[in-house]
């Protein structure tokens, strides 16, 4: 590898999904560097929220080849997949979709536990510190705003220190302040945890924000 | 983390489902609990305590009641035989032995038996302190009626006439504490033993100051005559040697039998029957009857309570089923962190057999305890000797059978959690 052409961390070529026999989705190759940010664009229906679900292997593909690092996530099996996800990929979905039956910090300790990683106390300490939620630690999640319910969906996301950080539309609902905010927070977290970052909006805001941008 | 603190977290977060569920679930265990403890308990009371008698003799009347009466202690007599009738079914060759039994007075509360010491040998009982009672008036107590009572050696009282704590008192003789018998859960802890002819002395005095009570020929009671022991042509009677044999006027309650061999279950009943002032009733026989007639309140007992499992089962079901709704982001979440199908199933059915399992031990709890209550504060329970500490392997049939329940109650929730579309629903359109 040289450094003027790095390793990939996301690499996708000639994929096709289809939901219905009758429609096919084709999606454009695309090429994500280690600890590299991309956007994904594209009008409402244009597919950008199945090629997220394909790369993070919550959908199986029709053909093509997904690869993340150096594993091609097309060949692995059911079982196997599901530990891959755990352990290489973070999820941001637009709703934050927490579990309300438990508290912030039992919500964070879900994804070491359900990647089978050991948890490490000061690990959460950090993350929760970094986005700004440690006294919310023990708090309701029903009780939290929409915003800091959104930084605990990040910290969640990122505890496992992802190799890839997978977010659909983690900005369309929220103002421009708030925007700014989510995406400043995203973009550090990222960074800091050396993340691959993909981002599928149709949020205009964002376009400045990234300068890898694919449009579907 | 682990499934465990998740499935109870969610359980906490439907507090009020929760504890409707386990307080349904656990009432219906219960009531099967303390039917388990309590039919046990009693089936083994009623046959250690019908152990080595295989006939009772007495007078016409209700068989049952007859064996209530003589072998169980807790009915009246049917009434009196003649003492030289019973020396003729003592005769009989396939008795090979016969215990006479005068019944007929008690001390607040407790029976006083005249008998002979081959009656207390049937439970293989033994003295705790002091001795078997040797002459007229001297008596061995049971281990209950010693702590009830609060009686020692040497302790005089006299008797009330009757079974009941009301009865007219015989203050004119005393008897006396000879001896106390070791505990031996049978009824002979409840009892006061003493020879028949004390019982005899008592009604003899009664009768000669207190003849208008006439009516109450119930008891045994005839006119002891100790002198004729002195004569020349005295030929004791087999049953009681103080009495000549063919006495034409004393009378016992009953006489309990043992046979000589299994021909005697076939003969003696009938023959004893065919005798025109005798009934025999087998004690065999006669629980078996007292199952079948217990059996209808129990059977309608279980019938209510498995109405509450069932009910509590449904509401499991429904409550897993309904909630399985609201969860399905979570589960889709749980999903994409990394947890395969199998991990959702366990979780549902992890939910269903713990609310089940906390639901039956609660329940076992609960019978173990009201049982145990029972017997401390109610003194028939004490009396009979039943317990709530008591544990019968059933038991773990429960546990496992409510665990099985959960199984069963999450198992449609479960394989729904299993087909979740996962990419459906994170997509916000499944
Ligand atoms: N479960 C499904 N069954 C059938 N068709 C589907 C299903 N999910 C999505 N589609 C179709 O696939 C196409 C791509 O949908 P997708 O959700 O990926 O679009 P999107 O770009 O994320 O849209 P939006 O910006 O509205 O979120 C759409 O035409 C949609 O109608
Ligand atoms: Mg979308």
């Amino acid at each position: 590898m040289n450094p003027a052409n790095p390793a990939p961390a996301i690499e996708v070529r000639n994929l096709l999904y289809s939901y219905t026999t009758d429609k096919v989705l084709r999606f454009p190759d695309l090429h994500v560097n280690k600890g590299g940010q991309c956007l994904l664009l594209g009008e409402s229906g244009s597919g950008k929220t199945t090629l997220l679900h394909l790369i993070g292997g919550l959908l199986k593909p029709g053909q093509g080849m997904i690869r993340i690092g150096d594993t091609d996530i097309t060949k692995l099996s059911e079982h196997k997949l599901d530990h891959f996800r755990g352990q290489h990929i973070g999820f941001v979905f637009q709703k934050n979709h927490l579990i309300t039956a438990l508290t912030v910090k039992k919500n964070l300790l879900m994804a070491p536990f359900l990647a089978g990683v050991s948890h490490d106390e000061a690990r959460v300490q950090t993350v929760l510190q970094e986005l700004g939620l440690a006294e919310k630690a023990n708090a309701d999640v029903r009780q939290l705003s929409h915003g800091q319910a959104q930084r605990v969906a990040i910290a969640r996301a990122v505890l496992n220190k992802p190799d890839v950080i997978l977010a659909d539309e983690p900005t369309s609902a929220l103002d421009d302040k708030n925007c700014d905010r989510v995406i400043e927070l995203l973009l550090s977290v990222a960074k800091q945890n050396q993340s691959t970052l993909l981002i599928a909006t149709h949020d205009q805001r964002l376009k400045s924000k990234i300068a890898q941008q694919i449009i579907l | 983390m682990n499934l465990f603190i998740l499935v109870w977290n969610y359980l906490k977060a439907r507090p009020l489902n929760t504890v409707l569920n386990i307080v349904l679930l656990s009432l219906g265990i219960a009531v099967i609990t303390i039917l388990l403890l309590f039919n046990n308990q009693l089936q083994q009371k009623i046959s250690e305590n019908a152990r080595g008698i295989d006939l009772v003799v007495g007078a016409k009347g209700s068989p049952l009641q007859l064996i209530l009466c003589n072998i169980f202690h807790i009915d009246f007599p049917t009434g009196n035989i003649k003492l030289s009738e019973a020396e003729k079914v003592a005769r009989n060759r396939l008795v090979k032995k016969a215990i006479p039994m005068a019944l007929g007075d008690s001390y607040n509360g407790y029976r006083i038996i005249g008998t002979t010491q081959a009656y207390p040998a049937i439970y293989g009982a033994e003295i705790a302190q002091g001795e078997w009672w040797q002459k007229n008036m001297e008596v061995t107590i049971g281990a209950n009626v010693a702590d009830v009572l609060q009686l020692k050696l040497g302790d005089g009282f006299t008797s009330q006439h009757g079974l009941t704590q009301d009865g007219h008192a015989h203050d004119e003789q005393k008897f006396v504490v000879k001896g106390i018998l070791k505990r031996s859960n049978s009824v002979l802890d409840n009892l006061i033993l003493t020879n028949v002819e004390s019982i005899w002395l008592v009604h003899e005095v009664h009768h000669e100051t207190d003849g208008q009570h006439e009516e109450e020929k119930h008891e045994a009671h005839g006119e002891a005559d100790h002198d004729h022991a002195h004569d020349a042509d005295f030929k004791p009677s087999s049953l009681i040697p103080s009495v000549a044999a063919g006495d034409s006027i004393k009378e016992i309650t009953s006489l309990l039998v043992q046979y000589r061999s299994p021909m005697g279950a076939i003969q003696m009943p009938r023959w004893v029957n065919g005798q025109s002032s005798l009934q025999a009733a087998s004690p065999a026989f006669e629980t078996a009857r007292l199952f079948s007639i217990l059996g209808v309140g129990v059977d309608i007992l279980k019938g209510f309570a498995y109405v509450l499992i069932f009910i509590s089962a449904l509401s499991i079901f429904i409550a897993l089923y309904n909630s399985l709704k609201e969860r399905k982001y979570d589960l889709a979440i749980m999903r994409s962190m990394g947890a395969a199908r199998s991990t959702l199933v366990v979780t549902i059915l992890m939910e269903g057999s713990v609310l089940t399992l906390m639901g039956s031990a609660i329940g076992l709890l609960f019978g173990h305890g009201v049982l145990q209550v029972m017997s401390v504060f109610v003194e028939e329970t004490q009396k009979a000797g039943i317990s709530g500490i008591v544990f019968y392997p059933e038991e773990w049939i429960i546990l496992v059978g409510s665990l099985l329940l959960g199984l069963l109650c999450a198992i449609i929730p479960a394989v729904q959690a299993y087909r979740t579309d996962i990419s459906k629903v994170l997509a916000g359109n499944g």
